[in-house]
């Protein structure tokens, strides 16, 4: 008996909220993770995302300008080169927009890093123009789930390697986190910052660890949705700055999985919401959702409420 | 080994400290008694350089300490138990302790692990649990065996007794005296001045942000200012 072609529909929906979803996962580590740690929002973290995205697009076209064709080659140089790069602008938005104005008033770091996001974003416009840009397809066509001839579902190589990456970068974060020495300093900082610092640990240094980790991330995030889309402009980060924070309060802000689970049901809604309803509404949806958890759970889906110390 | 002259420290415009002479010698437990908010947490916090010292000279073992960060000066065979234990509640007890050992090499690491788990069977017990599951007296038991990580040789102690049961206390002043024994020298900040006085070889009394009294520990047991105002009369 064939399946009826609404399911198909909603399978094809599932897979490109899926995939989506991953993505705004990997942005969204970088805001908890720092938030786990000295209790602010990295504004300036969606621009990193898409500093990431150019960075990958140059490090292709420079190859193609060598005569380098080879897709591997570039795909794997793209990621390398990005993530260094990116990993520099985290460790530098620390060091100039959050480490001077630690330990004053919270709302100061905010401003500041809302000023650096500003400044990236020029930064990258004066440099690579405001226009669009087109990244090259280097990976076309998928496996078909279905019939041939009737309406079936496609899951692309790109999706595929969407969802392969990121969940070696999670597994590999997770690793760390869990297992490594710096890890457990990272997790005793994010539960008393100045108890770790009494152990002789020089807790500046785990902080711009954060800082780079998350970078890196939404650098890996950036090269994959650049290939995905296909077009990438300086105004890009914004909104997936915007849809990874959202994802991280949904998931609970400070909680690594609950970053991961709140970015890929929140791609998911999108997509959902897109497919049934309309484009135009994903986004009041995807907000709408946000507003309706924090009004029942305001913790987050998997956060702890936060514990006066005493 | 550890010298504090004339030390001051101010929290903004107010001053908690005033001029503070201190000296703990190799070997010595010495002992910090004062009523609530006289200055003895500033004390011991600033000799780990958080608050800095506004004025005045901390040396320890001939390095001078006051324009040191608190992480390199806690790298320096120091080893603090803070007030109110401060144990890494979602970190399991053997995580907690391998924090206190950060900077240690394998081989002083299975030592100490070695030593703290005989001085405290029951973090063996506890190995793989969350510190935050775990009982206070248990907690600060985790809190002084993670200051023992780093193999300290002065050894900071900020009121280890409070809130505890008595047969508790009685345990965490034996293993202070056990320690002492190791070679360990120790500083006692305490409420529980009749305890702490018993236990110390000398002692210091603090009142306002200055010291007031110096003593050996039996001399201010003995003594009828101190009885009347620390120890019920």
């Amino acid at each position: 008996m064939a399946m009826p072609e609404s399911l198909y529909y909603l399978i094809q929906q599932l897979l490109n909220g899926l995939t989506v979803g991953s993505t705004y996962a990997l942005i969204a580590i970088g805001y908890t993770m720092v938030y786990g740690i000295i209790g602010m929002i990295n504004f300036a973290h969606g621009e990193v995302y898409m500093i990431g995205s150019y960075i990958a697009f140059i490090v292709i076209a420079a190859l193609a300008m060598f005569g380098i064709e080879s897709v591997p080659v570039m795909i794997v140089a793209a990621f390398a080169i990005s993530m260094m790069v990116t990993s520099a602008y985290g460790y530098s938005i620390e060091r100039v927009a959050y480490r001077p104005l630690r330990g004053g008033n919270r709302l100061i770091p905010l401003i500041s890093a809302i000023g650096m996001s500003i400044f990236l974003q020029n930064l990258v416009r004066i440099a690579q123009g405001s226009r669009d840009i087109a990244m090259p397809t280097m990976i076309s066509g998928g496996i078909d789930i279905g019939p041939q001839d009737g309406f079936h579902a496609t899951l692309s190589y790109m999706q595929m390697i969407i969802f392969a990456v990121t969940l070696i970068t999670m597994t590999l974060l997770t690793l760390f986190i869990s297992r490594s020495r710096m890890g457990r300093a990272c997790r005793a900082c994010a539960e008393d910052l100045k108890m770790t610092n009494l152990l002789g640990i020089n807790t500046n240094a785990v902080i711009a660890l954060t800082f780079v980790i998350g970078a890196a991330l939404a650098a890996v995030a950036g090269v994959l949705l650049g290939m995905y889309y296909g077009v990438i402009n300086p105004y890009i980060g914004f909104m997936a700055g915007l849809k990874a924070f959202t994802a991280a309060v949904l998931g609970g802000i400070g909680s690594i999985p609950g970053a991961v689970l709140g970015g890929l049901l929140l791609g998911v809604t999108e997509a959902i919401t897109a497919g049934y309803f309309s484009t135009e509404y994903k986004d009041v949806v995807a907000f709408g959702l946000l507003i309706l958890i924090l009004l029942f759970r305001p913790s987050g889906i998997l956060g702890r409420p936060e514990v006066e110390k005493v | 080994m550890l010298y504090m002259k004339n030390v001051s420290t101010h929290y903004g415009k107010i001053q908690a400290l005033h001029d503070v002479n201190l000296e703990v010698r190799r070997g010595e437990i010495v002992t910090l008694i004062g009523a609530n908010g006289a200055g003895k947490t500033t004390l011991l916090m600033t000799l780990c350089g958080d608050p800095r010292a506004t004025t005045g000279s901390i040396r320890y073992e001939g390095d001078e300490l006051t324009g040191m960060t608190t992480a390199e000066i806690m790298r320096k065979d120091i080893a603090i138990v803070p007030e109110g234990r401060r144990v890494f509640s979602r970190l399991t007890v053997e995580e907690n302790l391998s924090m206190g050992a950060f900077f240690a090499d394998k081989e002083t690491r299975q030592v100490q692990l070695d030593t703290v788990l005989t001085l405290f069977p029951r973090l063996k017990e506890r190995y793989q649990q969350r510190a935050g599951t775990m009982s206070g007296g248990e907690q600060q038991m985790l809190a002084i065996g993670r200051a023992l990580m780093s193999k300290p040789r002065l050894l900071l102690l900020d009121e280890p007794s409070l809130g505890l049961a008595p047969i508790i206390i009685q345990q965490i002043f034996d293993i202070i005296e056990q320690l002492r024994q190791q070679g360990v020298t120790v500083f006692l900040v305490e409420q529980n001045a009749n305890q702490a006085l018993k236990l110390a070889d000398r002692g210091y009394v603090m009142e306002h942000g200055h010291i007031v009294l110096e003593d050996t520990g039996e001399a201010l047991l003995a003594n009828p200012d101190v009885r009347k105002a620390y120890l019920g009369g």
